[in-house]
């Protein structure tokens, strides 16, 4: 239906919107509501590769490979060694989970989620009027990051830094 | 039914719009709450800060997407900043979590009570 996609350049679009937008709310309830952990650190992989999709159909790639790179490539793997490091499950078997805990904190998500929808769904957004959409390439991000954003740069590399640095000094092993 | 479509732009008459992004982004940030308050492992609490962190870079790239123009990158710029944050924030986490395991043999977080044995 040549005549069809014509008129409708961005159903494509839409559709790849709410598979993937299903994918990360699926991915990231299970990761929140499962109770073993190992499978939550793996649910999560699936949520973080599903926000880079969607950073790429708001118009980014760059923050999408960024996303991809760092927090899968990085912070999973720091997450999945700490939790096999970690992981004990005969200790898990025999506390249990303290249901009040589970409760009192869908009570207060559940309350949380309700006042942000209606704060979204009854806001009259100040939505651009300009027919030119923003492009998030990688031209305009590493100029602005080499000059308008330079301190916040530097000063971003420097805690890196001493993230690494402090990191270390915590793992060590003491001598006595 | 017709509103129900007509959100959903399924029809293709119009790309999704901001409140599609803001929807995910907050049900994301409703179950990134709940992972925190609701796990006694603190590995659990540091995914739920995770999805946390995500809801709120997805907020920042929708109302860059709908609101800015142009040249302005402002937000894949605070996106950036918040992975680095992000990254750092989990290096460190994951240092003093597993400083608590040597020192107690676990990490869940009722068990750990003191500052030190």
């Amino acid at each position: 239906m040549p005549e069809t996609l014509a008129a409708a350049p961005w159903q494509g679009a839409n559709l790849s919107f709410w598979l993937i937008a299903a994918l990360v709310l699926i991915s990231g309830g299970f990761a929140a509501f499962t109770r073993n952990i190992v499978q939550a650190a793996y649910s999560l992989f699936f949520t973080l590769v599903g926000m880079a999709g969607l950073y790429i159909l708001l118009g980014s790639p760059f923050l999408a490979i960024t996303q991809v790179i760092i927090y899968v490539g990085g912070i999973l793997v720091l997450l999945m060694f700490g939790v096999l490091l970690t992981n004990r499950p005969l200790e898990r078997a025999r506390r249990g989970q303290g249901r009040l805990y589970v409760v009192g904190a869908v009570v207060a998500a559940l309350a949380l989620a309700m006042v942000l929808l209606r704060i979204v769904f009854t806001t009259e957004w100040m939505t651009g009027s300009a027919a030119v959409e923003p492009v998030g390439g990688t031209r305009p991000i590493g100029r602005l990051l080499l000059t308008e954003y330079l301190l916040p740069f530097e000063l971003a590399g420097m805690l890196l830094l001493l993230g690494l640095i402090g990191a270390a000094y915590l793992v060590r092993r003491r001598e006595t | 039914m017709s509103g129900l479509s007509a959100f959903l732009a399924l029809d293709g008459g119009a790309p999704v719009g901001l409140h599609a992004y803001l929807l995910v982004a907050a049900l994301l940030f409703a179950f990134g709450l709940t992972a925190c308050l609701a796990r006694r492992n603190a590995i659990g609490i540091l995914i739920g800060i995770e999805l946390i962190l995500n809801a709120a870079i997805l907020n920042f790239m929708a109302f860059w997407r709908f609101g800015a123009s142009g040249d302005d990158v402002s937000g894949p710029m605070f996106g950036i900043f918040m992975i680095i944050l992000a990254a750092c924030e989990a290096a460190v986490a994951l240092a003093v979590l597993l400083n608590l395991y040597f020192n107690f043999g676990t990490v869940e977080v009722d068990d750990i009570a003191q500052l030190r044995r």
